[in-house]
């Protein structure tokens, strides 16, 4: 990045001001829709987030309540009810429908979670080089190696049944790919000149991290991100399917949930069970392509044509 | 335009009023790779020829073609690489056989030693194994005899017999190429490629690894193609001579006449660049040349020495400048000799 | 004939003896020692969350049935929870080492007991899993990494993306409701809808038979997961060592293709991804927790999934303490195989 401006040095340390990014922001959205993979994968996602919002507009309690509903019961796709009913008579559109909204929003609260917990750690272990940063990376490893399942299982187990303990537990298994990419992408940011010449002139440690490495780490936590989304969807769904998620609520796990422990199986009623393993494939593919379409983005800037 | 220089210079030891058949005999070899977006002109209209028994070094700087050109010869090169012209291995167009030929001429009579020798032997399999293997390949022979020859060849390069169930990375460079040696004469090749056989040595085991090579050679009848970068090496080892400049064979002749006064410019900068061993003099003459070579994804028109030549004249610039031979030595330059009559000739 | 005198120092004959002994030694070492420190690790995690964390497991034990006061502050004694912390990790840490994982309300059993009886089943599940999908993952990654971009490679990785892109435990069911019910397209049910076996007390091939009829489904199950993990690794071993040099060299000996990549490329190819396989197997009990529920496969999972309802915390801890110690002991093994395969390393 060079600079646009240069203020003499005075007390406050010179800092090295980026050119205007909204136009290359607009050009890289750009980049990544001309690829199949990412328009495929935006389309997908605007579209879930779409679905999800506006799903109250048309979607009555009446509709999920268990007590209310008024459909046959676990009945195959027919009139009215494009894909079946449920052993309550809900219709199974409607409810995939509005099970968007818990899976999304889990998916994005444990999402940010992770970012935050994951960016943190990664930006002290590669700034404070050193026994810090050792430590930290150590305890990384470590964490890398505990099963996954397990121990999600443990905490959601532990926290109590809710949408807060699965967030929690995905959270905490999740940081670790995120920490060590954040760190990696710090290192060699701080390997850069500019940031000697900032420090040379007095920068703090943390004026250094929030102006200087932040923004040069923030593309990569961007793909990072949305492929975390893809596979926060996939455990919110497993831990819901395994009973630990909010009785009340909707998801495409509890759908899940219900339907294996309901008997949906042994009933053969597959129009229950693959609606909502095909909304969350979807709606996983079209995070996992976007975040490969702005890797390839991302890589494309860098390398001068 | 003259006839391309297939006629062969007898080797060194021949008498001069016989003429031999050649071993090999390259006509308008011309390679073209396709690796990427733009097609690389790696090699054009090359001819050459050598005579069994004969050393040839090919010289140039990298990227001058040489180890494509030795590559070519046993169609080694990417998949995607085009290749045109003739490659006469023995009276056999080497370009025109299907694979199951190409497989059964390669190694058994003509073999590599390949450059780096870490990286061209397999790291997992002992260097035992790795001679054995194409003796198996090509020779009906049992597992014991293939070893027992693998013992007597590493005895021939002076790599004890024993270290045959040694891995690559027990091995010093130097002993590793000893190994490479090894296993590229394991079938008795009538040709051998040494492929900068002496890079990354130091200069004491260089000489041993060449008297090494050439004694071998020798003993055996092989051809031997040398390519290097380093002219010095391959004056003191091979017969002759061929230089290549940009993908073209720019000079080719006996290695002590073209070393002593070479008649293409590029090849007298060449000479002047590389201390002569055993003549202390050469040491104070480098002949640094300005620019750079040219770029090989363009078609070059004309010399392609020429932006570089300090004896360019216009007529150099446009037009192909072939071979003009002059007695057992042949030069692409206008002004050789007799290289207004030949090309009056054509 | 010997050509040459040679200059260079004789190496010593024959490979170094005493110094390579010791070496491999201090490398076991230390990575056992490395292994025991993350054991250690894993029982202070494990105390953190189940016994500091819960707000009052006595309540959450007697939940839903009358317990009077005294009988609670009787069963907090009970379980040490009136002791203070430094003393409880320990006596914590003294049960485990000795193979105390605790009791378990539910059940009324010692935790290791239903352990042990849960154990040989995921075994069987996930050891049956692991080479079907190491088999298929790596004759699929080789061919599909010696022709990046073919055909055979693009779908590969579009089935791999695919299956990722899916919950392990909805795979089960598909496969279990189209398989397993008899009432999806007139499909008959072929394999049992469930459990490990059918016939009880019925010993020899007969049980055997049954046994693995009922491990087809959740077998595939599993390996439809996993195996595209390897097929993923060794795609990109064989695409790094295609570009190796001595590939040349083989072929110029006159080797056929498919004898370059089975001889030399393979063999070069299969040693990073032998420990890569061994790491994943922490990544694979996930599925296996996902796959044993939905076939009701009376393993470990399944064992964690009843500890879920109540939840029964004892049992909880020593499922997860035995889960994530199995990870450390294949980590463990993935170093050592390493040390053992690669001859660049066993010798220096």
């Amino acid at each position: 990045m060079s600079a646009t401006q240069e203020r003499p040095p005075d007390t406050t340390p010179v800092e090295e001001k980026a050119p205007s990014r909204l136009v290359p922001i607009w050009r890289f959205t750009l980049t990544v829709l001309r690829m199949p993979s990412g328009l495929f994968g935006v389309l997908v996602m605007l579209g879930f987030v779409l679905m999800a919002l506006t799903a109250p507009l048309y979607i009555h309690p009446s509709d999920l309540s268990v007590t209310q509903a008024t459909g046959p019961l676990l009945a195959p796709p027919q009139q009215g009810y494009p894909l079946g009913t449920d052993p309550a008579g809900r219709s199974v559109l409607l409810l995939v429908i509005w099970g968007s909204r818990t899976s999304l929003a889990i998916g994005v609260m444990a999402t940010l979670l992770t970012m935050v917990l994951g960016s943190s750690i990664g930006l002290v272990a590669g700034h404070y080089q050193g026994r810090t940063g050792r430590l930290l990376m150590h305890v990384t490893d470590w964490f890398i190696a505990l099963p996954g399942l397990p121990l999600a299982i443990a905490l959601a187990a532990v926290l109590g049944q809710g949408a807060a303990s699965i967030t929690i537990a995905i959270g905490v298994t999740s940081w670790t790919g995120t920490a060590r990419l954040v760190r990696a992408q710090t290192l060699a940011v701080e390997a850069r000149p500019f940031i000697e010449r900032s420090r040379a002139l007095g920068a703090t440690d943390t004026q250094l991290i929030t102006r200087q490495v932040l923004p040069n780490v923030m593309p990569l936590i961007l793909v990072s991100s949305t492929l975390t989304v893809a596979s926060a969807i996939l455990a919110e769904a497993t831990l819901t399917f395994l009973g630990l998620g909010d009785p009340t609520s909707v998801s495409w796990g509890s759908l899940l949930n219900n339907a294996f422990m309901q008997g949906a199986v042994t009933a053969g009623a597959w129009w229950y069970l693959i609606p909502p393993g095909i909304a969350i494939l979807v709606i996983v593919l079209g995070f996992t392509l976007v975040g490969r379409a702005v890797e390839h983005a991302l890589n494309a800037r860098v390398q001068p044509r | 335009m003259t006839a391309p220089a297939s006629q062969i210079p007898p080797a060194a030891e021949r008498r001069t009023d016989q003429p031999v058949e050649p071993l090999l005999d390259v006509r308008d070899l011309t390679v073209t790779y396709h690796s990427g977006k733009v097609p690389v002109y790696a090699a054009r209209g090359v001819d050459f020829a050598l005579a069994p028994g004969e050393t040839l070094g090919m010289a140039g700087e990298s990227g001058s073609g040489k180890t494509t050109v030795a590559m070519s010869l046993l169609r080694l090169l990417p998949a995607e690489t085009t290749v045109t012209g003739e490659i006469r291995f023995r009276d056999e167009d080497l370009l025109a056989a299907n694979w199951g030929r190409m497989r059964s001429v390669r190694w058994a009579e003509a073999s590599v030693v390949f450059q780096g020798a870490m990286s061209a032997l397999n790291p997992v399999r002992t260097i035992g194994e790795q001679i054995v293997e194409p003796i198996l390949l090509h020779e009906k022979v049992g597992e014991k005899a293939a070893r027992a020859r693998a013992r007597d060849l590493l005895d021939s390069v002076g790599v004890p017999s024993r270290r045959i169930a040694s891995y690559p990375h027990e091995l010093s460079g130097g002993q590793r190429q000893r190994v490479m040696m090894a296993m590229a004469l394991a079938c008795d090749p009538h040709l051998l490629i040494a492929d900068e056989p002496t890079t990354a040595l130091d200069v004491i085991v260089q000489a041993q690894i060449l008297s090494l090579l050439t004694d071998l050679v020798r003993e055996r009848g092989i051809s031997l193609i040398m390519i290097s970068h380093d002219l010095s090496v391959l004056a003191s080892t091979c017969d002759r001579i061929a230089v290549m400049y940009a993908g073209r064979l720019v000079e080719t002749g006996p290695s002590r006449q073209v070393i002593a006064s070479p008649l293409h410019p590029y090849a007298r900068a060449l000479a002047g660049a590389f201390p002569t061993l055993g003549d202390p003099g050469s040491r104070l003459a480098p002949g640094g040349l300005p620019g750079d070579p040219p770029d090989l994804r363009e078609e070059i028109d004309g010399c392609p020495f020429a932006p570089r030549c300090p004896e360019v004249e216009d007529r150099c610039r446009s037009g192909v400048i072939p071979l003009v031979r002059r007695g057992d030595r042949a030069a692409a330059c206008v002004h050789v000799t007799g290289y207004d009559e030949a090309v009056g000739d054509g | 004939m010997s050509v040459g005198v040679q200059l260079e120092a004789p190496t010593v004959s024959g490979p170094e003896e005493g110094p390579e002994r010791s070496d491999f030694w201090i490398y076991l070492a230390r990575k056992v020692g490395a292994a025991i420190v993350s054991f250690f690790m894993l029982l202070v995690v494990g105390f953190i969350i189940f016994s500091l964390m819960p707000s009052d497991p006595v309540s959450a034990l007697t939940r839903g049935r009358p317990t009077s006061d005294a009988q609670m502050n009787q069963l907090r004694h009970d379980l040490g929870l009136d002791q203070p912390l430094w003393e409880r990790f320990l006596t914590f840490v003294g049960h485990t080492l000795s193979g105390n994982l605790g009791y378990s309300y539910e059940y009324h059993q010692p935790v290791s007991t239903l352990i042990a009886d849960r154990l040989w089943p995921t075994l069987l599940l996930m050891g049956t899993s692991t080479l079907i999908s190491i088999w298929l993952g790596i004759w699929l990654g080789i061919r599909a990494g010696w022709h990046p971009g073919s055909v055979l490679d693009r779908s590969a990785s579009a089935v791999s993306l695919a299956l990722w892109s899916v919950p392990t435990f909805w795979l089960g069911l598909i496969l279990l409701v189209v398989f397993g019910s008899g009432t999806v397209a007139g499909i008959p049910a072929i394999f049992p809808a469930g459990g490990m076996q059918t016939h009880d007390g019925a010993g020899g091939l007969s049980h055997i038979t049954d046994v693995a009829w009922h491990l087809v489904l959740p077998c595939l199950t599993l390996v439809a997961v996993i195996f595209a993990q390897y097929v993923t690794i060794m795609r990109s071993s064989i695409i790094d060592e295609r570009g190796n040099p001595y590939l040349l060299t083989a072929r110029a000996k006159g080797l056929r293709d498919e004898v370059v990549r089975r001889r030399h490329a393979v063999p070069n190819a299969l040693l990073p991804s032998v420990t890569v396989i061994f790491l994943q197997i922490g990544g694979m009990i996930g599925g296996a927790i996902t796959v044993e529920v939905v076939y009701s496969w009376p393993g470990l999972g399944y064992l964690t999934f009843t500890a879920l309802r109540i939840p029964d915390l004892q049992l909880l801890e020593g499922t997860f303490i035995v889960f994530s110690a199995a990870v450390i002991v294949c980590n463990l093994i993935a170093d050592l195989l390493y040390r053992a395969l690669d001859p660049r390393v066993r010798r220096q």
